[in-house]
């Protein structure tokens, strides 16, 4: 069954008729080719599809793209400016180290985002538990909740 | 995932009226019923969105109650001041559900009318006696949890809104099973109007009230109370993560450690 | 560490690679994209052990969108998946090696067992036709534990392996031992398991699998630590092709950890089917697919004792092993649990004789293979559970009874074949006491009984042996390849140099950490230096990642190209300076007359080489171009202490892991930052065996029922603490490099330090053993039964 789509992603409108059972996942990455955002279990557990929707972070890979229609999507490609510098929260997760292989790296670093936009001056403790729904199988996080922490502080000055 | 038609409701009579008409089933934020659909674990023709539907959203105050619309995410309870100014315990089990990403478009309709045997917002409705209002009656809490994945809710019928009545003091703790964060035990301790109230999930094949311990909880509300039951193991749920012996043992645990928080 | 040594080698250099993974820019396999793609999919045994009697998709290929439906029958000309180890048992026979199809012919053993193999126009349409497919199994008794498998009349996997027997195998001087054992004060035992574990990299498995009518020619994009092996093991033994003929490359890959060394059925089955549907094909591994086919790890059941003297001086070791390979030989199967493992029962002690048998048994699993330490988990695991048991048997303190037995003589040739070249296991204890604050355990423990929490610290002083590996050792002892590395370093004319190796990063950071490498012997910007690496069309050779050996093997390579360079480049230097060759020096990017100021600078040298007009012709060939493969000596032995510390709550059995120090040697270091981080990874992979992972096989119907994140514990964030890390160094003796290899310590040395901790927390209640993971659940169960005990001895 195919339906209207019609939403905002990274800034631009994008209207497309998809089949009903499109993940957002899929149209993202399949039909606007932005393949920064991954696919790393089918039980909406490992968070590497993460991206935000209206500002909050939901996981793209157990959404319908039919239920974000008319919604505003960032993806990781969204982030840096149009000359390549990095978002603030990028830049830390450079700064600390904290990734390896990467595949991880964009739903984290959006739920990072999400996280910051609630609490802008998360302790360590806060920020492990915020990051509950992002695996990262490379880092053992320790890098990751420091780039938070730097992210954050960078981004409230 | 198998095919499917999607159609998008703009009121609660249109929703119900779309779903007898299609036989298919309502779409809240879809956590557990998309994951399912993926799976090839749930097959509905059509999945009549709830999305749209105002009358479905928002948090209020209702006298000594509190009402929440079925499609309130769960972040969005987590952090309604209103629910943590009246039922604290209730905002801080919606903080607990699942992750961030998952608070963010999971609902509490889908929730409660899902029922899964370790979700945390059947115990938060049990243990407070909240009444489930659907498109065609209200429901006690008491009997609208009926077993596994089960609830008195009919064919087309929608919850539409939970009301809560506001206890004099209330906990929720939630011991999480390791692998998917859901509860293994989790426990609500509530002090109403009609008296001590205490729900458990996780344990058994749907949420239920835990007679013993509200009757030890009635004559002294104090964690030695509560701590002092002992609960049966028979009919509770043994799985990789804990035998029924274990989450026996957990269940008045548990009631004493959110007994603590309280008394 | 020579004089051309300098700028950026030992520094924390951001790395490189990141732009393109925080951008979303990263190109994983699943991000290629072909004209004319078709799906493939894989209909899998839902049983653990069945007879095939037949299979019917006369339905499905009707079914809409399906372009082929094949089986294993069909897959003609397609030998099995080899395994790359031959090991040869105590009986002096070869190891059983049973056939492992592609595609399940006649009987499937295990549940995940591809069968059908359907290729349609999308994924939905291959799925579709998939549930038309009519499999007729007759469904056999299954079994799914080593303990099981070997007893008699057992249900049977393989004709070729009567009992389910792979081989049993030994190493040591028993006779020694025995001896030993003969005249010992006491003798500790522990009977310990290895758990099971599933690798879950959070990139699943892929391939995109092509065939060009063109040049009859394949590519194959892969994700893979060693597209060379991958090639090789595909052309050679499995399809029949020329080498030449296929090209494979494993771009991005989204973390390894081992499972992803490995020659698996999906790819294989789709290069040859790529060539008869004349199309490319995509499969993405689904999580729930990547729990039943990605190799697991560890899984031995052991028995260990230990001989010491009154002073607790460890006289000999004894340790029998049952490893379990799981229904076929995957790649390295066979030599994990042995060459990777009874090497490494020295440990950092030197204990005079020591002896151990293993035995390897096929079961209806998923086949086992290497996962981040590989086989010196498990050696480790023993080890130090056993030293341990020692402290706890005699009352010595843990760090003493570590102490008492370290070797502090090198090169040390231990009872179980390997010659320790270098070490200082002194240091490392000491430095690792002093991050985990010992000193003040004693109050921490007293203020957590005040809350009724029980506290417990564990030590474990870990070895391996990584720089994995010189061929000729290797090839002694069964392997089926060479273990060296390639690396090639071309000079452009403009002075940019770009490195091809043979080593694959899969997370570890190698664009930055060769480069600095690369970047620090030239004198040059490290802007100026590409790494390349992962595609068998622009590298001469590789042997990949794993073992932790790309720094120490791989990086040697790259250094050995980089001496003949610098060596071709004295020669073009001393004709433009008009000097001897045996007078021109090399150091910070400057070819010098020596003793003079008279130099070319090393830019000037590449464009003389490629533009050739004032050149000695006669003598040297235009170009500046070479490769180097290295062949190691010896393997290197990282070492160090992992002290955890850790706090139980005894009414719920949860612990909580308050510390953890780590201090390691893994010699010279090129970048500490990067080093850091791969032992960050590595410890949240030791903790979470130790505390949460477990692969769970259903005893009597052998299914697996940790089968998906839901019930498989992957540590998140919020289970673990803040590492406190340190290194100490000694350089290896016997590589340019003075490295050792840090990827795979972490996994290696925490296992143990986090039970030890467990056990001495919990010695105070009477717990006296728990098996991994020490989850809630166990951790009360064991509390119970010990007030049980108790209450039944009194």
């Amino acid at each position: 069954m195919s339906i209207p789509l019609s939403l905002t992603v990274n800034g631009k409108t994008v209207t497309a008729d998809v089949d009903a059972r499109t993940l957002l996942v899929d149209f993202l990455r399949n039909d606007l080719a932005l393949t920064g955002t991954h696919v790393g279990c089918d039980t909406a557990q490992c968070g590497a599809c993460t991206v935000l929707v209206d500002g909050r972070a939901i996981k793209s890979c157990n959404v319908l793209a039919a239920q974000v229609s008319g919604a505003r999507i960032t993806t990781i490609e969204g982030l840096a400016a149009a000359d390549g510098t990095l978002h603030p929260m990028q830049a830390a997760f450079k700064e600390c180290h904290g990734l390896q292989c990467g595949f991880c790296t964009p739903g984290m670093v959006l739920s990072a985002l999400d996280l910051v936009a609630h609490h802008p001056h998360a302790d360590e403790r806060t920020i492990r538990e915020a990051l509950e729904g992002n695996f990262c199988r490379c880092t053992g996080y320790q890098n990751i909740v420091k780039a938070v922490q730097m992210g954050a502080a960078t981004m409230s000055k | 995932m198998y095919s499917f038609d999607i159609k998008k409701a703009d009121s609660v009579a249109a929703a119900a009226a779309l779903i007898t008409q299609t036989g298919g089933r309502p779409l809240a934020g879809g956590q557990s019923l998309v994951a399912a659909m993926k799976l090839r674990l749930a097959q509905p023709g059509t999945l009549v969105d709830l999305a749209g539907i105002a009358e479905l959203k928002g948090i209020r105050r209702d006298g000594n109650a509190l009402v929440i619309g079925a499609m309130t995410r769960h972040a969005e309870v987590a952090a309604s001041a209103e629910v943590r100014a009246a039922i604290p315990a209730l905002a801080a089990l919606a903080e607990g559900i699942g992750d961030r990403q998952v608070r963010n478009m999971g609902t509490l309709g889908g929730s409660l009318a899902n029922n899964d045997p370790a979700a945390c917002y059947p115990a938060g409705a049990l243990g407070l006696g909240a009444t489930i209002h659907t498109s065609q009656r209200t429901i006690a809490a008491d009997d609208f949890f009926k077993g596994l994945y089960e609830t008195a809710l009919g064919d087309g019928e929608l919850v539409t809104r939970v009301s809560f009545p506001i206890p004099a003091k209330a906990a929720y703790v939630k011991f999480v099973q390791p692998a998917s964060r859901f509860a293994l035990v989790g426990v609500f301790v509530a002090q109403t109007s009609g008296g001590v109230r205490v729900a458990v999930t996780g344990a058994g094949s749907s949420v239920f009230r835990a007679k013993a311990i509200e009757d030890a909880l009635t004559k002294s509300f104090t964690a030695e109370a509560a701590k002092a039951v002992k609960m049966a193991a028979s009919g509770l749920n043994s799985d990789l993560h804990g035998s029924a012996e274990y989450r026996a043992h957990l269940i008045p645990v548990l009631a004493a450690r959110a007994v603590a928080t309280i008394a | 560490m020579g004089a051309n040594d300098s700028g950026p080698i030992g520094q924390a250099v951001r790395r490189r690679e990141d732009q393109r993974f925080l951008t979303g820019a990263g190109q994983y396999t699943n991000d290629v994209v072909m004209a004319r793609e078709a799906c493939a999919y894989f209909l899998r045994s839902p049983h653990a052990h069945a007879r095939i009697r037949s299979i019917d998709s006369k339905d499905a290929k009707a079914a809409p969108g399906v372009v082929a439906i094949y089986t294993g029958e069909d897959l003609v000309g397609v030998n099995g998946l080899p395994c790359g180890w031959l090991i040869t048992g105590t009986d002096g026979k070869p190891m059983n090696e049973p056939p492992h199809p592609v595609l399940a012919k006649g009987k499937v053993r295990h549940v995940g067992d591809p069968v059908v193999m359907i290729v349609a126009e999308t994924l939905n349409q291959a799925k579709d036709a998939a549930e038309l497919v009519v499999v007729d199994y007759e469904v056999l008794p299954s079994v799914v534990n080593v303990v099981d498998a070997l007893k008699p009349g057992a249900p049977q996997l393989h004709d070729e392996a009567p009992g389910n027997r792979c081989y049993t195998w030994a190493l040591g001087d028993q006779a020694a031992v025995d001896a030993a054992f003969a005249k010992a004060h006491h003798v500790a035992k522990v009977d310990i398991v290895n758990n099971r574990l599933v690798p879950n990299a959070i990139e699943p498995r892929a391939a995109l699998a092509s065939y060009s009518r063109a040049d009859e020619s394949y590519t194959l994009y892969v994700t893979s630590q060693n597209p060379h092996v991958e090639r090789l093991l595909m052309t050679a033994f499995v399809l029949g092709l020329p080498e030449t003929k296929v090209r494979v490359i494993a771009p991005d890959v989204g973390g390894g950890f081992g499972s992803k060394i490995y020659l698996y059925a999906e790819e294989t089955a789709m290069m040859w089917a790529s060539k008869h549907v004349n199309r490319p094909l995509r499969w993405v591994a689904e999580r729930s697919e990547s729990f039943i086919s990605d190799a697991h790890g560890r899984d031995h059941v052991t028995h260990a004792e230990m001989a010491v003297d009154k002073d607790g001086k460890f006289l000999a070791l004894r340790v029998t092993t049952t490893a379990n390979v799981g229904a076929y030989l995957s790649t390295f199967a066979s030599c994990i649990p042995t060459i990777l493992y009874a090497t490494l029962l020295a440990g950092q002690y030197a204990t005079p004789a020591i002896h151990c048998e293993v035995t390897a048994v096929f079961t209806n699993t998923v086949p086992v293979d290497a996962y981040r330490g590989a086989g010196r988990p498990e050696a480790t695991y023993v080890v130090e559970r056993v030293a341990n048991q020692v402290g706890v048997d005699l009352g010595i303190a843990q760090d003493e009874v570590r102490r008492r037995n370290f070797i502090r003589t090198f090169p040390y040739v231990t009872p179980v074949a390997l010659t320790y070249d270098t070490g200082n296991y002194d240091a490392t204890l000491d430095e690792a006491m002093r991050l985990a604050d010992v000193a003040g355990f004693a109050v921490r423990k007293a203020e957590a009984a005040k809350r009724g929490k029980l506290r417990g610290l564990g030590y474990s002083s870990y070895i391996e042996a990584c720089g994995l590996a010189p061929s000729n050792i290797a090839g002694a002892l069964g392997a089926r390849a060479g273990l060296y590395e390639a690396g090639q370093v071309r000079v452009n004319p403009t002075g940019g140099v770009t490195v091809f190796t043979g080593s694959h990063s899969h997370g570890q950071g190698h664009e930055t950490t060769f480069a600095q490498v690369v970047a620090g012997r030239l004198g040059i910007d490290i802007a100026s230096v590409e790494i390349v690496h992962g595609d068998t069309g622009r590298i001469p050779f590789g042997m990949g990642t794993y073992g932790s050996r790309s720094l120490a093997v791989g990086g040697t390579a790259i250094v050995k190209a980089l001496d003949k360079i610098v060596a071709k480049g004295k020669k073009i230097a001393a004709h433009l300076l008009e000097a001897a060759e045996a007078d021109i020096e090399f150091a910070d990017g400057k070819f010098t007359v020596a003793g003079t100021d008279r130099s070319k600078a090393f830019g000037e040298v590449a464009l003389a080489a490629y533009v050739p007009h004032n050149y000695p012709l006669d003598k040297l060939e235009p170009g500046l171009d070479e490769t180097a493969f290295y062949d190691p000596t010896n393997f290197t032995y990282p070492a160090g202490t992992h002290i955890c510390e850790v706090e139980i709550d005894p009414e719920t059995g949860v612990t909580e892991v308050v510390a953890f120090a780590a201090c390691d040697d893994f010699g010279n270091i090129i970048n500490p930052m990067i080093v850091e981080g791969q032992v960050h990874g590595g410890l949240a992979q030791g903790i979470g065996q130790a505390l949460l992972e477990q692969c769970v096989y259903d005893r009597s119907s052998g299914q697996l029922v940790s089968g998906s994140f839901m019930d498989y514990a992957m540590p998140r964030a919020d289970d673990l603490p803040s590492f406190k890390v340190g290194t100490k160094v000694t350089p290896c003796t016997h590589n340019p490099l003075g490295a050792k290899g840090c990827g795979e310590a972490g996994a290696i040395g925490s296992p143990p330090a986090l039970i030890n901790a467990v056990l001495d927390a919990l010695a105070s209640v009477g717990v006296k053993d728990i098996q991994m993971p020490a989850s809630p659940h166990r951790v009360w169960q064991a509390i119970q039964a010990a007030k049980a005990g108790t209450a039944a001895a009194a």
